[in-house]
């Protein structure tokens, strides 16, 4: 007998119409897309996206040449030469370059630093159209610094009380 | 109308060829090709749609120009073909998978006698023409020199052949009730005094969806697109096409399934009659929009099918066909016969 109620059931294709209306239902849901280039998904104030080097209120760049990034940086993405500065004797970077073809964005330079110098900025959206630019020079990270300083502050801030 | 069948005749009847080439360019080849255009972005969408995405949106007005796009890609690239492949059978193929395809709408009607042939065999012209479309198929796995597209064009053909049979006998049911093989004369035997429940759809339910589901076996689509099967067999007989024959079987493709949601409401439907009655106005008239309304619903729900359903086992299809649809559609042979001999259904209620 069940068979025979069995061979009913699927002679009137119930389960098939039960999967022709669920898909019904999802027809008229509204979509997940999201538009790219028009629409932005939120960021975390924790993403980690293209570096910068910030300077103090007063102009004086952060960096001492420490190089606890160079050394924590498992890619070893980042090279560090330094010497005393030519006007006062301090200890600064002569040169300060990451490799971003080698950059994993883990994010361990920034976690190192003792004086939140380098930095991940929000920025996600940059590309390279030669050779060789994609060696972020300290000049380079120095200007993205300055140019986005109020976001990393702002995003800084946010997170201040889980650091 | 008068005025364009006049011109018509006068054209005929002094450059018969050019005539003739320009309106078989005209339809149904122009019509078809902007048609399944339409198709595929509409399959597109509604798939998208029901996978709660967007679908296409990006080129032209709700990306309308995607498949325009698309097709010209693929008419610019290059033919390959493969080694030792018989270069003329491989390039036959796609043509003669096209050709029955598109031939098959010279019977096609769109109102009362109005088709390019108001054949009196036009049911069993429709089937002569859907049945050597599978040579192409079967030619193209044959010419590749591929395993796979071997594989593919046998699964193919002993499907669609399986499938024929069970579509050949829900068909017989309809010219029991119709007593014709006429398209135009199947369709205005089904304008009865119920309207609606007057056409073919009640005495024949079976067989309709019989119909529907074979007609998607016969067109290789979804789930029943075993011939394509990616998981296993890569792309089926077309996987050594590419650039414009592909872009031909693509067309054939979505061809036959225009043609297969035209039939469904032809044969079973009311074809042009209005579902409402008469009395309704401009609502109850019979014309060509309500037979485009009724083919746009049954290729809407070739894609709906095809968001929904995964693709049958091999055997489970072939057991569907022999052991399902063929003893149903024969018993409704005999059950179609003896409504019309009561007098329930047919020509005259």
């Amino acid at each position: 007998m069940n068979r025979v109620i069995g061979y009913l059931k699927s002679l009137l294709l119930l389960e098939l119409c039960a999967g022709l209306a669920l898909t019904f239902k999802y027809l008229w849901r509204p979509k997940y897309t999201v538009r790219y280039p028009m629409e932005h998904l939120p960021k975390s104030n924790r993403f980690r996206g293209l570096h910068a080097l910030r300077r103090y209120p007063n102009g004086e760049e952060r960096c001492i040449a420490c190089k606890l990034c160079e050394a924590v940086c498992p890619a070893l993405a980042i090279t560090i030469d330094s010497a005393p500065r030519a006007e006062d004797g301090e200890r600064r970077t002569t040169r300060y370059e990451i490799d971003l073809f080698k950059c994993i964005f883990c994010g361990f330079c920034e976690e190192s630093c003792p004086v939140d110098s380098i930095v991940e900025t929000a920025v996600h959206e940059y590309h390279f159209e030669k050779r060789g630019e994609n060696i972020m020079t300290k000049s380079k990270l120095l200007a993205i610094g300055d140019r986005f300083e109020k976001d990393i502050a702002a995003a800084r801030a946010q997170d201040a009380a889980y650091r | 109308m008068n005025w364009i069948i006049d011109a018509y005749h006068w054209c005929a009847t002094n450059f018969p060829t050019l005539t003739m080439a320009i309106s078989l360019l005209l339809f149904p080849l122009l019509p078809v090709i902007i048609a399944v255009a339409m198709y595929v972005w509409w399959e597109r969408k509604i798939i998208g749609w029901m996978h709660v995405r967007m679908g296409p949106n990006k080129v032209g007005p709700f990306g309308l120009a995607q498949t325009f796009a698309d097709v010209f890609k693929l008419l610019f690239k290059e033919i390959v073909y493969p080694t030792s492949a018989n270069k003329k059978l491989f390039l036959l193929a796609p043509l003669w998978a096209l050709v029955p395809s598109l031939a098959a709408w010279a019977v096609i009607p769109i109102g009362p006698h109005q088709a390019w042939s108001d054949a009196n065999a036009g049911l069993l012209f429709l089937l002569a023409m859907t049945s050597m479309g599978v040579y192409g198929i079967i030619l193209a796995g044959w010419a590749s020199n591929s395993r796979y597209a071997m594989l593919g064009a046998m699964r193919s053909a002993a499907q669609v052949v399986s499938y024929e049979i069970a579509m050949g006998f829900s068909l017989v049911g309809v010219l029991v009730l119709a007593g014709s093989l006429n398209l135009s004369e199947i369709v205005n035997a089904q304008a009865g005094r119920f309207g609606l429940f007057s056409w073919f759809w009640l005495p024949l339910l079976p067989m309709f969806v019989i119909y529907f589901v074979s007609g998607v076996a016969e067109t290789n689509r979804s789930p029943f697109d075993v011939a394509e099967g990616e998981s296993e067999i890569v792309a089926g007989f077309h996987v050594e096409y590419a650039g414009a024959p592909f872009a031909v079987f693509f067309l054939t493709e979505y061809a036959n399934m225009i043609l297969i949601s035209f039939l469904a409401p032809i044969l079973f439907l009311g074809g042009w009659l209005s579902p409402f009655p008469a009395s309704w106005g401009i609502l109850g008239a019979p014309g060509w929009w309500w037979l485009i309304a009724k083919a746009f619903f049954f290729a809407t729900v070739y894609l709906w099918f095809r968001a929904s359903f995964p693709r049958y086992r091999y055997d489970q299809i072939m057991r569907l066909g022999w052991k399902v649809f063929i003893p149903i559609a024969l018993a409704w042979v005999f059950v179609a016969g003896c409504l019309k001999y009561a007098g329930l259904a047919g020509a005259d209620v």
